[in-house]
């Protein structure tokens, strides 16, 4: 008898590919939130091999604070064309300028909140149905606790307390008018699992995931890049480092950490050896105990 | 690697978070703001020692009231192995959580307080676990600490267990394990608290414990999730069957049947997502198909092989858990979801119902209320080509969704 069996990121690549395809045919209108981080990249990338030779059947929608780094709007831009994906682009300046959201003031102000009106008005004007996410349940201990097809009500808020039983492979993707879903199908990938995944795959990744030379500054504990967006306090000291980035997200709340990884396999063994999560990073997760569920039941990622 | 998916059981305050999280922190597998963050939040909330259960319980609501509701996910690896453990809730209000969790894995760890023995929601989950076919179980007997480490105690409550799993017809084999979650006696290491435990500890055992999966390897079954048609110069005339092998094994050149059609043809190619081709697949694979003819299918239909299809048929019996606050009527209407087919159900009978303490079957019920488990059969609006849920978890399981609120409020194993 041979023996049937899957190595373990082949598995969870499956399962990955039958969550998008099961995407698109549950939903009339679905967008896959691409955010220009490693994990959206994996995401797509799979979306692109789960319709091959087909083009992936949705668009990508990328929420832009403003406040992004050019690395990642570049990349975004020759990726979406790469693909043949048609990109829709949300934007947090113009929710602004519309008066739709009040912009944080201070130097610890931060657009990453604002994010969620952005995102859900653009989920309404758009009438996407369901919203693709990187969302791992390894990064973060309500992310832990989400389903694969995650219910939103008609404000895009999470009710974590009551989530629909979700059983096997059988996905439940009903919903009432104004209502919508999140789906995560990196559900079970762990950030090992996507840098082997890379990896593999040999995806590309933007420069900044790997060692570079940054001016930088420290604040409560993480290294921020400096930038016009940020603006830095009196005591604040800009340094040049050789940095490289865990996690990206807005310039405001996305930490470096020092590092000489300069290629896959270092970085592969430079995260084999932390000792802190990706999100240690982020100053987003820091504003409280529960900042990520609290954000989450507004309607963020 | 090797991947083993497991579930924690047992009910409420049996210690199931602490042990993950015992499990993890010994086991090197968090990091250090994460111990960090812990341990701030436990002094916050004034509790005597680190509370690891707050690793899993990540729900505001979970840490005001101390338990579980919903499933966590955690994962690690060893050298061996990796883990993909689901945290279940232990409160029976939350069984449809817990019954989440379990349905994707290939051991249960039913938990047991050593002062409390054996009651009602442990008898539930085990009988759960075994209604879901995990045939592996660990029966762990927690708390160890607050019994004097008592041979005789978990002697009696292994005894008392056995004697209930006797009538788990799908269970191929209990490791019973004493142990103290808090003080992490038996979870990793091997403690000398408990000279008289001759077995290994909880990580040993899953690290080597055989399981091989629960993919049916023998009948092929394809049910078709979404067909590619990409209409571009270079593939003007592909078109491919996308979808997840449910069960046995399919090669290009096999002849095969399209459920319900009834057309024969052969497939031409299989690929892997990406375009890679195959010599063959089998579960849990997402491939793509071509085949020799052109024939009409779409979502919801099934490639099956002629010599050996699944049952066709309106009518199925099957074991359910209910789920939702309106109780099941007989006569009832429902959305029924099995593989990648929606269709609609209607209840015939509600042919009895299980009593937990006992097991016995209390038949004349005239509904099944939450968390409720019983027999029933359904007249469907399409038929089902369906394989017993004892011989394919993928398709023998549906779902029933409630038509007017969308909810899930079923979980039905096909007999
Ligand atoms: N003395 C002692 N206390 C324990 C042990 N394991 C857990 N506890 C305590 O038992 C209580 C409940 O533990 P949890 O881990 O939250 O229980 P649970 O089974 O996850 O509960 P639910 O998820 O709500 O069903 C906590 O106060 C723990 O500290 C143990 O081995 N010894
Ligand atoms: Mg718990």
């Amino acid at each position: 008898m041979p023996t049937y069996s899957l190595d373990h990121l082949d598995q969870i690549e499956a399962e990955a590919i039958y969550i998008l395809r099961e995407t698109a045919a549950q939903f009339q209108n679905p967008a896959l939130l691409f955010s220009g981080g490693k994990d959206s990249i994996v995401m797509a990338h799979l979306a692109a091999k789960a319709f091959w030779p087909a083009r992936i059947p949705f668009p990508l929608l990328h929420v832009d604070t403003g406040h992004n780094f050019t690395e990642t709007i570049d990349y975004r831009d020759s990726f979406a064309e790469k693909l043949g994906a048609r990109l829709v682009i949300g934007s947090v300046q113009a929710s602004i300028d519309s008066g739709r959201v009040r912009e944080e003031k201070g130097p610890f102000a931060s657009r990453n909140s604002l994010q969620t009106v952005t995102l859900l008005d653009t989920i309404e004007s758009q009438k996407f149905d369901a919203c693709l996410g990187g969302g791992r349940r390894d990064e973060e201990k309500a992310r832990a606790k989400e389903r694969f097809f995650s219910h939103r009500d008609e404000f895009g808020q999470w009710d974590p307390k009551n989530q629909r039983p979700e059983l096997w492979n059988l996905f439940n993707g009903r919903y009432h008018p104004g209502e919508h879903f999140r789906v995560f199908p990196l559900s079970n990938f762990t950030e090992m699992d996507v840098w082997m995944y890379i990896q593999r795959e040999g995806i590309e990744l933007p420069a900044l995931y790997f060692a570079h030379e940054r001016e930088v500054f420290a604040r409560n504990g993480a290294l921020l890049a400096v930038a016009d967006c940020v603006p830095m306090l009196e005591t604040e000291k800009a340094v040049k480092k050789t940095v490289r980035f865990r996690t990206i997200g807005d310039i405001t709340c996305t930490g470096a950490v020092e590092s000489t990884a300069s290629n896959l396999d270092e970085v592969i063994a430079e995260v084999a050896a932390a000792r802190q999560t990706e999100r240690g990073t982020r100053a987003d997760d820091k504003r409280s105990e529960t900042a990520m569920e609290d954000r989450k039941r507004e309607g963020y990622f | 690697m090797d991947l083993l998916r497991f579930a924690t059981a047992g009910s409420v305050d049996d210690g199931k978070s602490t042990l993950i999280g015992r499990l993890l922190y010994d086991s090197k597998s968090i990091f250090e703001d994460q111990l960090i963050a812990v341990e701030e939040s436990s002094r916050r909330r004034g509790d005597a020692v680190v509370n690891l259960a707050l690793l899993t319980d990540g729900l505001r609501a979970e840490r005001e009231q101390g338990i579980t509701i919903d499933v966590a996910y955690r994962y690690f690896a060893t050298p061996r192995r990796k883990f993909i453990i689901a945290d279940t809730p232990g409160h029976i209000q939350y069984t449809r959580n817990m019954v989440t969790g379990a349905s994707t894995a290939d051991l249960a760890i039913i938990l047991v307080d050593a002062r409390k023995g054996i009651i009602e929601q442990t008898k539930r989950h085990a009988f759960v676990s075994n209604l879901l076919r995990i045939r592996h179980l660990v029966l762990a007997v927690n708390k160890m600490d607050l019994v004097d480490y008592s041979e005789q105690v978990f002697q009696d409550i292994v005894g008392s267990f056995y004697e209930f799993a006797s009538r788990l017809d799908n269970v191929a084999d209990i490791t019973p394990i004493p142990l103290s979650a808090l003080n992490g006696d038996n979870v990793v290491e091997k403690s000398d608290t408990m000279p008289w435990f001759k077995g290994s500890s909880l990580l040993y055992h899953l690290e080597t414990v055989y399981t091989g999966g629960t993919a049916n390897h023998v009948d092929a079954r394809f049910p078709v999730q979404w067909i590619i048609r990409p209409l571009s110069q270079e593939y003007h005339d592909f078109r491919g069957y996308a979808g997840r092998i449910a069960g046995g094994v399919f090669k290009p050149g096999d002849a095969i049947t399209v459920m319900p059609s009834g057309f024969s043809t052969r497939i031409k190619k299989i690929h892997l997502p990406g375009g890679k081709e195959l010599d063959e697949a089998f579960p849990p694979q997402s491939v793509v198909m071509t085949l020799e003819d052109e024939i009409d299918i779409s979502r919801g239909d099934m490639l099956v092989k002629a010599n050996n299809p699944p049952e066709a048929s309106q009518d199925v019996e099957a074991m359910v858990c209910w789920f939702s606050h309106q109780p099941m009527q007989s006569r009832g209407k429902y959305l029924l979801r099995h593989s990648t087919k929606e269709t609609k159900a209607i209840v015939q009978e509600l042919r009895y119902l299980v009593d937990i303490e006992t097991l016995h079957k209390k038949e004349g019920a005239s509904a099944l209320g939450m968390n409720d488990i019983g027999r029933i059969s359904l007249r469907t609006a399409a038929p089902l080509f369906y394989d017993s849920y004892r011989r394919n978890r993928l398709t023998g399981s549906f779902i029933l969704i409630d038509p007017g609120t969308h909810e899930t409020v079923a979980a039905g194993m096909i007999v």
